[in-house]
């Protein structure tokens, strides 16, 4: 009877081969992107070739069907080297092929799925609204029945990979009427760019994953044909929040290797770093900080691999998603604040990494459920409501 | 075209390596990687075989049990077949060479063999030479560029100083591969995939007709360097100073 700690062998291949492929070819560049904040669909391509798109996609589809606790392993590597293309894996996976492969129809996945898992492409998941973010319910799009087609009208904002020319199209959620108990009732549509009425507009001026496409939706009398619904009218607001709960974990994922860069820089330059005749990481006040990382650091990475085995093995998952994803995304905001600390000057200087992953860690806090409502799943899975 | 690539498994060049027992290294907490000069080989065995329709590339490698990762990753990147010849003995460059050779020449087909020009753990440049000695075959190494047409193999090898030599080889021949030859590509999660399907096929040394490890040769101490002495910073008037610096460097370092 034991525990077995030792990741699978080809877990660890992916590993190895992530890493060489973050250190070689996307370091070199991520400090120019990010300045300059420019997409490059050049490593898009060469992450779609190493096979980074479609972990929970069967061959058939084009995907490598790895599931998501290999998944893990490689955001995690990205992260830590640069959060924007690990934001761009993160997002494309489960926000972008997720929904298709989970609730697409046969028709749709054989269409989409291909040039999507290829990484030639991407695609969008357009949840939040100007005035519907946390509360997603408040959505206001909506789509109204016109014979065989649907009309969709509204906007929505803050939409990762949805607006360059190598975006093929965004998943919308949409009010679609009333359900009988007088509540609203959501679907989602499948909207290929270039689509008449609808319109994208990247935005600018970021202060994270600025290597990664944010996008502004606009529908303006879009009109689809009534199959590019997704799965069944009305199934919109379960789809999605199903996709958040995935998406959680790759969030996680990137908080983890985020934390893991900030600290493998904070010990680097700790020791190289000599003041009053010593190396800076002698000094107890810091060499603490770095052992409280390390430590933090295993706890997350525990906690994620949990999470991503029980999604694995087909359990409930939701509320370890959200404990990794809040837990994760903190540890990074802990450990980037300490590795800059331990940098003084240097630290928020554009020549030194780390300033990079200190505006990047943010966005973990926030995106795909913020703290506060991860904190709000879990306490609900615990029963804190039911009184 | 049966090309084959003969390629060991060393440390990583970022690990820090101790000395245990005076002969060999620790190797707890050792990361294991492909020698990076193999890592050319590799690459150009795939390029050839994508270029030679029919051809497969098998991958040989002699040493212990734990260089199956590093063969697993050879696979990965997209080689067909692999040989273990799984050894946990000391093992000279020459029975390695010997080894290798006996294994290849089970293949009555094989075609150019490549190898790094050297190992990064060891650094003896010997095996591929020893290797085309024992097959009676030709071999070039610190080879950066290679072509193969028709029957023939051309190759530019870099000699002194940036100069380049070319030249021709029948076919079967070596290879030593040497950076510069091309860009190792990373092993795919679909190759990572296809390669956990794809057995191993495992040698012994007695099955290759080794009986002798050493053929002649004997390590008889490993030591690590000594460590450097702390720099040295000469005080004083700036005239006095030059005159003891030059003193120094002149009785002490005895350079001048
Ligand atoms: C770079 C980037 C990429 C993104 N990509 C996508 C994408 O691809 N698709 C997509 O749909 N969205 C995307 N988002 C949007 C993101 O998911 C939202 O920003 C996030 O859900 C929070 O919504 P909000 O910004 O409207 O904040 P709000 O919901 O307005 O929250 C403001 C504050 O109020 C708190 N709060 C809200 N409700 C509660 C409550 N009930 N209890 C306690 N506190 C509460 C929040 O925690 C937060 O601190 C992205 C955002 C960014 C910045």
């Amino acid at each position: 009877m034991s525990l077995n700690y030792d990741l699978p062998e080809d877990a660890n291949m992916i590993r190895d081969s992530i890493r060489d492929f973050a250190e070689n070819v996307i370091k070199p560049q991520a400090r120019e992107l990010d300045a300059k904040e420019k997409f490059s669909p050049e490593i898009t391509k060469q992450m779609g070739e190493l096979g980074l798109f479609g972990f929970a996609v069967p061959g058939e589809y084009g995907g490598n069907g790895f599931g998501y606790l290999p998944y893990m392993v490689a955001v995690e590597e990205l992260a830590r080297i640069d959060s924007s293309q690990a934001a761009t894996v993160a997002a494309h996976n489960s926000l972008g092929i997720g929904p298709i492969y989970y609730f697409g129809n046969e028709e749709q996945k054989k269409k989409y799925l291909p040039p999507l898992c290829s990484g030639e492409k991407v695609w969008g998941f357009g949840l939040t609204e100007p005035d519907a973010g946390s509360d997603a319910g408040g959505t206001k799009t909506n789509a109204v029945k016109d014979g065989n087609e649907w009309v969709i009208n509204g906007a929505k904002m803050f939409i990762t990979n949805a607006s360059t020319e190598y975006s093929l199209g965004s998943t919308v959620q949409a009010v679609t009427g009333k359900r009988p108990d007088g509540k609203k009732e959501y679907s989602c549509f499948l909207v290929e760019r270039g689509t008449k009425g609808f319109e994208t507009k990247t935005m600018h001026e970021k202060m994270v994953w600025r290597a990664s496409i944010t996008s502004e939706l606009f529908f303006d009398d879009c009109r689809v044909p009534e199959e590019s619904i997704l799965g069944k009218q009305g199934e919109g607001f379960r789809q999605m929040l199903t996709t958040l709960d995935r998406g959680r974990l790759s969030i996680a994922a990137m908080g983890l290797g985020c934390a893991q860069g900030a600290f493998e820089m904070a010990v680097k330059y700790a020791k190289e770093r000599k003041q009053f005749g010593k190396s800076i990481s002698t000094f107890q006040i810091n060499a603490f900080k770095l052992a409280d990382m390390d430590t933090e650091i295993e706890c997350a990475r525990n906690l994620l691999y949990k999470a991503a085995w029980l999604c694995d093995q087909g359990r409930d998952y939701q509320k370890h998603a959200s404990m990794a994803k809040l837990y994760c995304a903190e540890v990074a905001h802990r450990c980037v604040n300490h590795a800059v600390q331990l940098h003084g000057g240097y630290g928020l200087m554009k020549e030194y990494d780390v300033e990079r992953f200190y505006r990047d860690q943010k966005i973990l806090e926030i995106g795909e459920g913020t703290s506060e409502i991860c904190r709000l799943v879990i306490s609900r899975c615990i029963g804190c409501y039911d009184v | 075209m049966n090309i084959y690539v003969c390629m060991k498994q060393v440390p990583d060049t970022e690990a820090s390596l101790t000395v245990k027992d005076g002969k060999s290294i620790n190797e707890e907490n050792i990361k294991w990687v492909i020698n990076p000069y193999d890592e050319y080989a590799i690459e150009e065995a795939l390029k050839l075989k994508e270029k030679e329709p029919g051809s497969a590339v098998t991958v040989v490698t002699l040493g212990p049990a734990r260089s199956e990762s590093s063969i697993r990753t050879g696979l990965a990147m997209g080689a067909e077949h692999a040989v273990h010849i799984e050894t946990d003995e000391y093992i000279h460059h020459k029975a390695t060479a010997k080894a290798l050779a006996n294994a290849i020449k089970q293949d009555e087909n094989y075609g150019v063999i490549f190898l790094g020009k050297q190992a990064i753990d060891e650094d003896s440049y010997q095996t591929h030479i020893l290797l085309a000695d024992y097959l009676g075959i030709p071999a070039a190494t610190n080879i950066t560029a290679f072509s193969f047409e028709g029957d023939k193999v051309i190759v530019e090898r870099e000699i002194d100083e940036g100069a380049k030599e070319k030249i021709e080889m029948t076919v079967p021949c070596i290879v030593g591969a040497t950076k510069g030859l091309n860009e190792p590509r990373y092993a795919s999660l679909m190759g990572i995939m296809k390669a956990k399907k794809i057995p191993i096929k495992k040698l012994t040394l007695k099955e290759l007709g080794i009986e002798d490890a050493s053929i002649g040769i004997k390590p008889l101490k490993l030591y690590a360097p000594p460590e450097k002495p702390p720099g040295r910073i000469i005080e004083g008037e700036l005239e006095d100073s030059v005159k003891e610096l030059v003193r120094l460097l002149k009785e002490e370092a005895k350079v001048l």
